[in-house]
């Protein structure tokens, strides 16, 4: 089976968006002695003609505490001032049973580097209204520095308190448009 | 546009106030350079006392923050840090966090000392704290060290090296101070 077929079925064909109620963009990085998680709230996401792109809004990031918030829109980390979105394009995708691989281009504050994400896809089923709609779960593993969200703190032992791998992770519902 | 000096030294002969006045010639003439003379009447800090209306002193330190297009920071180095003042008028500066006056605010840091290292632990820091309070810290450093010898009777800098990192800094603050195109 050649790339282009398992692209073609990799997928289902046509226009179909993320259900942003029963869908989540989060992320989590280790920090100190443990992982910390975070989510983005507000998010576009869109499968069309094989592709899937999104978008998240980084004012829309949410943690447990609002200066955390705060620092982390500020220039040490996002700027959400100046690039206000995060996006994700893929260049192909490719499936196996269940598992989906997609290669694609993530940007964030600015730097836009290639990203190979991983995850299960199920097939689309028909929901109580009558819409089609299938699950994608996805996760990424991204080098922060890369993106220039260099910030850190150093703990008594010399070690930095904040991973530089940071996993973003996508669980979408995506509806058929109709 | 607008730029405020800070000097984190309280003397009246302070060499990073003169740093200042350097910079503050270095400037574009259309850019408009106020050195702030209050540092010394914020208060200490105190959770209890920052309320609506703030103390006359911390409010007139953020009142020229928010007024103010972007600062540049000159400052000394006590015991291989910020000087206490200084980094006190910061923290009334950085509450509340999620709004303060300092956010995505462009700012610049430089230094001087009598000392041979030019106050760059000092600036370090203060870069560290400027970074936390959510401003804009650009990069770029100018360490004066040995500075009771770097200025003439008139305030200028006698050695045209530091001038010119002076005038790069400045330029630098500037030209992140004007409107940018919003990218993703």
């Amino acid at each position: 089976m050649s790339t282009i077929q398992q692209t073609t079925q990799a997928v289902p064909t046509g226009t179909w968006s993320a259900d942003p109620v029963h869908s989540e963009v989060a992320f989590s990085v280790e920090y100190m002695a443990g992982t910390f998680r975070g989510t983005f709230e507000k998010f576009d996401v869109q499968l069309a003609d094989g592709v899937l792109s999104g978008t998240a809004d980084v004012t829309s990031i949410s943690v447990k505490d609002e200066n955390l918030e705060a620092h982390l829109l500020s220039p040490d980390f996002f700027d959400a001032e100046r690039h206000p979105e995060l996006s994700f394009r893929s260049t192909t995708i490719s499936r196996d049973r269940d598992k989906v691989t997609i290669a694609g281009e993530v940007t964030i504050k600015g730097h836009t580097e290639t990203a190979e994400i991983r995850g299960t896809i199920s097939d689309p089923i028909t929901d109580p209204w009558n819409n089609e709609r299938f699950g994608l779960k996805l996760e990424t593993t991204l080098d922060r520095t890369k993106f220039g969200l260099n910030w850190n703190n150093p703990l008594p032992s010399g070690e930095q308190a904040l991973a530089n791998d940071v996993t973003l992770i996508a669980e979408l519902q995506l509806v058929k448009a109709a | 546009m607008r730029i405020l000096g800070i000097s984190g030294s309280l003397r009246d002969a302070s060499y990073n106030t003169k740093l200042l006045r350097v910079a503050g010639r270095l400037l574009p003439d259309d850019v408009e350079f106020v050195v702030w003379d209050g540092l010394k009447a914020v208060p200490p800090y105190d959770e209890d006392d920052d309320r609506d209306p703030a103390p006359e002193g911390a409010q007139r330190f953020r009142d020229a923050i928010a007024g103010a297009d972007a600062i540049l920071f000159a400052t000394p180095e006590y015991n291989s840090s910020v000087p206490g003042q200084l980094k006190n008028a910061i923290d009334w500066a950085s509450r509340p966090l999620a709004t303060n006056v300092l956010r995505n605010k462009p700012v610049a840091v430089i230094g001087a000392s009598a000392g041979m290292f030019g106050a760059v632990w000092a600036q370090a820091d203060l870069r560290k704290v400027l970074a936390a309070t959510g401003a804009r810290v650009i990069e770029g450093e100018v360490a004066v060290g040995h500075a009771h010898t770097r200025f003439d009777e008139e305030g200028n800098l006698t050695d045209d090296n530091l001038v010119q990192q002076i005038d790069e800094v400045v330029h630098t603050l500037v030209a992140e101070t004007q409107p940018v195109a919003v990218a993703a």
